[in-house]
């Protein structure tokens, strides 16, 4: 069953459009790999997913478990399980993690009309899931983000992620600015993320990220739309061959 | 400026109500001729407006217009008004000293709290004392400013606290202004000393009673810090929407002693807080740190003259304002230092958060630098919520207002995290809670 169709999306920025008619469809329980080169347009597409302001959608539809997601606030796609995990997740100085972590768990559980997390019950999970992903306890009474090195930021969005217990994760370029210690790291968090009632959409322009995230379907994006979809085998194919066979296809 | 060329609107009106309160004025002789010259003074110029330079951007003759008549003794009824009010401030465990419209009012403080080391008297009763020489000075200040002259021309009450020396408090001694008036005016004096080697925390709040609409309120408060003596004073400007609050203080700080005022404004149409320090002593440290959250077409004013007379000290000024509607902040921060006062290190930052584009915030930072061994610096910065924070935080479910108000909680949390008693701080932190939750 498909979770996420987008059909025929056409998206402008500052008067600029920049997908042209994109087509994709991710099946629910699915690990889906978005690959293509810089400026293809693949945050563009990560950003309208999640909602963020400043993109003029003119034309096409996403829906997300059959309804309009487009119609939605941020906020609402958060609850209703949509997780962006942010290629340059920013720093908010003055809120403490946990006070964010909490804050934001309690609001999704608000909207799904669940009752919120009582707070022995909240710090038991956190502690839990950032034991996995070797989150020290000092990290979490700092302000998000702030001072955190490349690889703790990508596993504080790895640990959200655990904690939210997202439908649709997207993942864009998580392995950028990170070591492949700390690539490990997160990959191994994703990877215990994996699961029937969970689809992810993995974005990046290299295929390296796929040696530790292995996808079940490949699409290959170029010039605003998707050009050609896959296999895992699709990975290792422009590996070899490069982006350059696609820039006239789009 | 030559003073007496400006025209002065508020001239009779001003003199009429000074008239009329005489009966009300406690002290006789030189007390009457203090008040009498002050209130000569205030009329070389009459309300502050524009064209004097501390008054610059809160023009009280545009804002305000005119001196509203001296608010009558409260009565049995504004007495129990003001009671209900205060339950919402106590502070358990604290001392507290109220007046309601400048007066202080027994029956509704209680002194249970305090240590023997600490004295309490009104302000009427040592000016009312016969052969006290010295009674006339708690009128005078060294600091002259309009407003101030017309406080010692018209103040009808105050407390006069003396914290003996070496004496501790371990709670806070709370003053609380409470207004029953309606359209009328209140004007209040009081003096704390703290003692060589002692400590103390003062909480000061003004609020309004019910029934309190477009009252003006003009208290002041002279403050001196001994050697080696702490003082922390934290105040909570929760006026009424219609009123007007200008408050005066002034501290003499000793030697190797420590002072932190912290203020936030959140009520009053008009209210400036406008702050005088001497550091008189060595090595001694001030820590002011303000926040208006303002929206309508509140104006709200901080105004701080840090004046280090003797070298080795330091001041750290550190002012937030959160904006919403058409609201107008006012900060300017004085530091002057001294041909003396080598070694010091005085720096002041002002942030304005804007919520909207009518907002406006002003500030005005100036260094007198007499000596040449010293570290000062200001910096200032406006701008509106950072849209890429406030995403991140939608993306992960927050509505907007709320995303919103945690911002603005965080941007304000950096000017209370300075108050050091946990208890008060999150007392601060829940009142400003209180005010983002109030936004439409
Ligand atoms: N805010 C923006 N303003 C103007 N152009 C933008 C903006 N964001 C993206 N673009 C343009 O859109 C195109 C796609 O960018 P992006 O989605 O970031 O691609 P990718 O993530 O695949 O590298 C690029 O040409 C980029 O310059
Ligand atoms: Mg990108």
């Amino acid at each position: 069953m498909a979770l996420l169709e987008i059909k025929n999306l056409q998206v402008r920025v500052e008067e600029r459009e920049i997908l042209h008619g994109l087509t994709l469809t991710i099946d629910e329980g699915k690990v889906h790999a978005i690959m293509g080169p810089n400026g293809s347009g693949k945050s563009t597409l990560s950003h309208v997913i999640a909602g963020k302001p400043g993109y003029e959608v003119t034309g096409g539809e996403i829906l997300f478990k059959g309804e309009d997601l487009l119609a939605m606030e941020p906020d609402e796609r958060a609850a209703k399980g949509v997780f962006l995990a942010f290629q340059y997740p920013v720093e908010i100085p003055g809120v403490a993690t946990m006070t964010f972590l909490r804050t934001a768990l309690n609001a999704q559980r608000k909207a799904r009309g669940e009752e919120e997390y009582s707070t022995p019950d909240f710090l038991k999970k956190v502690r839990e899931i950032s034991k996995q992903l070797n989150i020290p306890g000092d990290m979490l009474k700092r302000g998000v983000n702030v001072g955190f090195s490349g690889g703790e930021k990508k596993r504080n969005e790895v640990l959200q992620m655990a904690l939210f217990q997202p439908s649709l994760c997207i993942l864009d370029e998580m392995d950028s600015g990170l070591d492949i210690d700390a690539l490990r790291i997160a990959a191994d968090g994703v990877n215990a993320l994996r699961s029937p009632e969970r689809s992810m959409i993995v974005i990046t322009h290299y295929q390296r990220l796929l040696n530790y995230i292995v996808p079940d379907v490949v699409h290959v994006m170029s010039k605003g739309r998707v050009v050609k979809s896959g296999g895992k085998e699709l990975a290792l194919e422009l590996e070899a061959s490069g982006y350059a066979q696609f820039e006239d296809a789009a | 400026m030559n003073v007496a060329l400006v025209k002065n609107d508020s001239g009779p009106a001003a003199s009429s109500v000074f008239a009329a309160a005489q009966g009300r004025l406690p002290g006789t002789g030189k007390v009457a001729d203090i008040r009498r010259e002050a209130f000569a003074a205030f009329e070389r110029t009459g309300l502050p407006h524009r064209r004097i330079e501390e008054w610059k951007y809160t023009d009280l003759r545009a804002l305000v217009r005119e001196v509203l008549p001296l608010a009558g003794a409260p009565d049995a009824a504004a007495l129990a008004r003001a009671r209900s009010a205060i339950a919402s401030v106590a502070i358990e465990g604290a001392a507290k000293l109220v007046l309601v419209d400048g007066v202080v009012a027994a029956e509704l403080s209680d002194l249970a709290a305090l240590p023997s080391g600490v004295t309490v008297r009104t302000l009427r009763a040592v000016l009312e004392e016969q052969g006290n020489e010295a009674r006339g000075d708690l009128l005078l200040t060294k600091a002259s400013d309009p407003m101030l002259s017309l406080n010692a021309a018209l103040a009808t009450d105050g407390v006069v606290v003396t914290v003996a020396d070496g004496t501790q408090l371990s709670s806070p001694v709370q003053l609380i202004h409470v207004a029953t008036a309606g359209k009328a005016a209140r004007y209040s004096r009081s003096h704390l000393r703290v003692g060589h080697g002692a400590r103390a925390t003062l909480v000061e709040t003004s609020i309004a009673a019910e029934g309190a609409t477009a009252y003006q309120a003009n208290d002041a408060a002279v403050i001196s810090v001994g050697d080696e003596a702490q003082l922390s004073h934290i105040r909570l400007m929760r006026d009424a929407a219609e009123a007007v609050n200008v408050s005066s203080e002034l501290f003499t700080v000793g030697a190797r002693s420590k002072l932190s005022l912290f203020n936030m404004t959140s009520g009053g149409a008009v209210s400036r807080l406008q702050a005088f320090f001497t550091l008189a002593g060595e090595a001694s440290e001030l820590i002011v740190n303000g926040v208006n959250l303002l929206r309508d077409k509140q104006h709200g004013d901080m105004t701080l003259v840090v004046d280090h007379a003797v070298p080795g000290c330091t001041s750290r000024e550190n002012f937030r304002a959160v904006l919403d509607d058409r609201a107008h902040s006012v900060f300017q921060g004085r530091i002057i230092v001294r041909q003396d006062a080598q070694q010091t290190d005085g720096k002041m930052m002002t942030r304005a958060l804007l919520l909207s584009d009518e907002a406006e915030a002003d500030s005005k930072p100036e260094l007198e630098i007499f000596a040449d061994d010293v570290s000062c610096g200001h910096g200032a910065t406006a701008g509106a919520l950072d849209d890429s924070l406030l995403f991140y935080l939608r993306a992960r479910g927050l509505p907007e207002k709320q995303a919103q108000a945690l911002l603005i909680q965080a941007f304000v949390g950096e000017a209370i995290e300075a108050i050091e008693d946990d208890g008060l701080r999150e007392r601060v932190i829940a009142a400003a809670e209180h005010w983002l939750e109030s936004r439409a």
